[in-house]
């Protein structure tokens, strides 16, 4: 599984309230979500996000609610792929359940800069910072995660028989 | 191999002898929550599976506590989707208006979850049954899906902290000082990932609600779970409140904890949780003079008879500052009952307050009580993230509830030791 794009970088404790707020919940519709997408936290983000852009963050990205609504919003903006040092539990889950990629690796969380060029590849544990001419290395998914967000997430690898 | 009492739960619902920290497992579920909110997301996931029923329509309940009554057109069709799809499935546990109560006070009551059951539940504060002796755990809507269809669903299996409760809680002070004191010592990262598992001789002086309100918070830790060493406490509840045969596990003595935290209860002061985050926690040494709007005494966390009784305590034969708005939400329709026999509703309208109907509206920044840009509110709620109860430009004081009485009283922050003169 391989991820490039341009990065969109924000701090720690981000939380699914700014992510998505409660007021919008009365929807389920993902282009809905999507056009509220961290409305509270950054007001420019709907408008500049382009499809195939990476999320960085840094601790405990999507802590609070179990809201599904935040990472379906976050991948209906067109994101690709969120690196954060590290992530809240629920949302960890949520992310890999409906097929968002995201990855901790606190050192490329902390060292990419907002707007650099970055391509990751999951599968041999690689992210490399083609603006910076860097490259970080994390733990590879575990196979059972690589399956779920292959097959476009948990539902689908159930019914497709994977799970 | 030595296990922890969530670990010996999750060994049990997943056929094995034992399980360790890490390890991937799938297990089996007692019961599968989901509400107005996150519900919908769940049917949409589960309708493609194609299933004519659900695993077991006793072990499937959803709560209509969020948006409820309905607060717009779009809240209506959401609980209309839920409503439909619990009649066509023949759903056992289906709470709509008039019945519903919020759902991690309604659950306990109505006995549908005891000690060793094993539950996930859509909304993230479902680590509140963690209190009775359960590992309950938050999950997604796919998660609530796929547990709807198959009774199962994965875990890594967690590694612990363990928390040694000493001493006895003070007048005025409740289990809601101690988890904002704990969070704000480990952080809201502190439990990333972990089961926070309360125990020691302090446990007897909690009362349920205490520990319920504690178990509710793990989250703000960032736990997987929070539970509860089972005592005559927690199985008196789960007996006076029809629960099913509990099943107790305890931690092994060797078992392994990443950290050892202790707590004397007599030494837990009224705190309070400064916005943005549950770990600003401070006592009212810190506290200067904080100005404020609105008063929600309420929720999931301490919407509870006990907790109505504290509030009323201090809110007696007094009235609420002026231009503090205040409002008061029995958790469920027996405890509005109860209050009412009591004569606590009484209390509250003639202190100022309003009293309404059990919902999570202001909590979560639905609806009812919404701040507008500047305003500040002191709440019993369990999160105080920008823009949690409503303008992002507001803020939200998390306190126990004699805090936010003793608070509606003067209109700035204020503990209750101050207005109870003790």
């Amino acid at each position: 599984m391989k991820y490039t794009g341009n990065v969109i970088k924000y701090g720690d404790n981000v939380d699914t309230d700014v992510i998505i707020p409660a007021r919008y919940l009365n929807t389920s519709d993902h282009k809905e979500l999507a056009s509220h997408c961290m409305e509270d936290l950054d007001k420019t983000f709907v408008s500049r996000v382009k499809q195939g852009d990476i999320i960085t963050a840094g601790e405990n990205f999507g802590c609070g609610s179990s809201r599904e609504h935040a990472p379906i919003a976050i991948k209906a903006s067109g994101v690709s792929l969120v690196i954060a040092k590290s992530f809240a539990r629920i949302f960890y889950r949520n992310a890999i359940n409906i097929g968002l990629a995201i990855v901790e690796c606190p050192e490329a969380a902390e060292d990419i800069s907002e707007g650099d060029m970055v391509e990751a590849d999951l599968d041999n544990g690689i992210i490399r910072n083609i603006t910076a001419g860097r490259e970080y290395k994390t733990a590879p998914f575990p196979e059972f995660v690589q399956s779920i967000i292959e097959n476009g997430g948990l539902m689908q690898a159930i019914e497709n028989g994977v799970i | 191999m030595a296990m922890t009492m969530t670990q010996k739960i999750l060994a049990a619902h997943s056929g094995k002898e034992s399980v360790s920290a890490g390890e991937l497992i799938l297990a089996d579920l007692d019961l599968v929550l989901g509400n107005d909110i996150t519900s919908p997301v769940a049917i949409k996931e589960f309708a493609k599976l194609g299933r004519d029923s659900v695993f077991d329509r006793d072990k499937v309940t959803m709560v209509m506590d969020h948006f409820a009554p309905n607060k717009d057109i779009k809240a209506a069709e959401q609980c209309k989707m839920c409503r439909d799809f619990c009649m066509e499935k023949e759903i056992s546990h289906f709470y709509d208006v008039g019945e519903m109560g919020i759902e991690h006070a309604l659950l306990p009551e109505n006995g549908l979850v005891t000690a060793g059951n094993v539950v996930i539940g859509a909304d993230s504060h479902t680590c509140t049954y963690g209190a009775l002796g359960a590992f309950s755990t938050g999950v997604g809507s796919t998660d609530m899906a796929c547990g709807m269809a198959t009774g199962k669903a994965w875990f890594k299996v967690p590694s612990a902290m363990k928390i040694v409760l000493t001493g006895s809680l003070r007048k005025y002070v409740s289990g809601k000082d101690v988890i904002l004191h704990i969070i704000g010592e480990i952080g809201v990262d502190g439990a990333l990932y972990k089961s926070m598992e309360f125990t020691g001789e302090g446990l007897s002086s909690l009362t349920m609600a205490d520990r319920l309100c504690m178990a509710n918070m793990a989250i703000e830790a960032g736990a997987k779970n929070g539970i509860f060493e089972v005592d005559d406490i927690t199985l008196d509840y789960i007996r006076t409140h029809g629960g099913a045969e509990p099943v107790v596990y305890r931690a092994d003595e060797n078992a392994e904890y990443d950290e050892v935290l202790t707590v004397d209860l007599s030494e837990i002061e009224p705190t309070v949780a400064f916005p943005h985050l549950p770990e600003n926690a401070k006592t009212f040494a810190e506290i200067g003079d904080v100005r404020i709007d609105q008063v929600v005494i309420g929720s999931c966390t301490n919407g509870r008879l006990e907790d109505l009784i504290a509030a009323a305590e201090i809110m007696k034969g007094r009235k609420a500052a002026k231009n503090v708005r205040v409002i008061v939400i029995p958790a469920t329709q027996q405890i509005y009952l109860d209050a009412m026999e009591m004569g606590l509703i009484r209390i509250f309208i003639e202190f100022g307050a309003v009293v309404s109907t059990p919902t999570c509206g202001p909590c979560l920044g639905g609806y009812m009580g919404i701040l507008a840009a500047g305003e500040r509110a002191v709440a019993t709620t369990n999160r105080n993230f920008v823009g949690r109860m409503g303008h992002p430009e507001s803020e939200v004081y998390l306190a126990s509830p004699a805090t936010a009485a003793a608070s509606a009283v003067t209109g700035r922050i204020t503990s209750p030791w101050e207005v109870m003169n003790e």
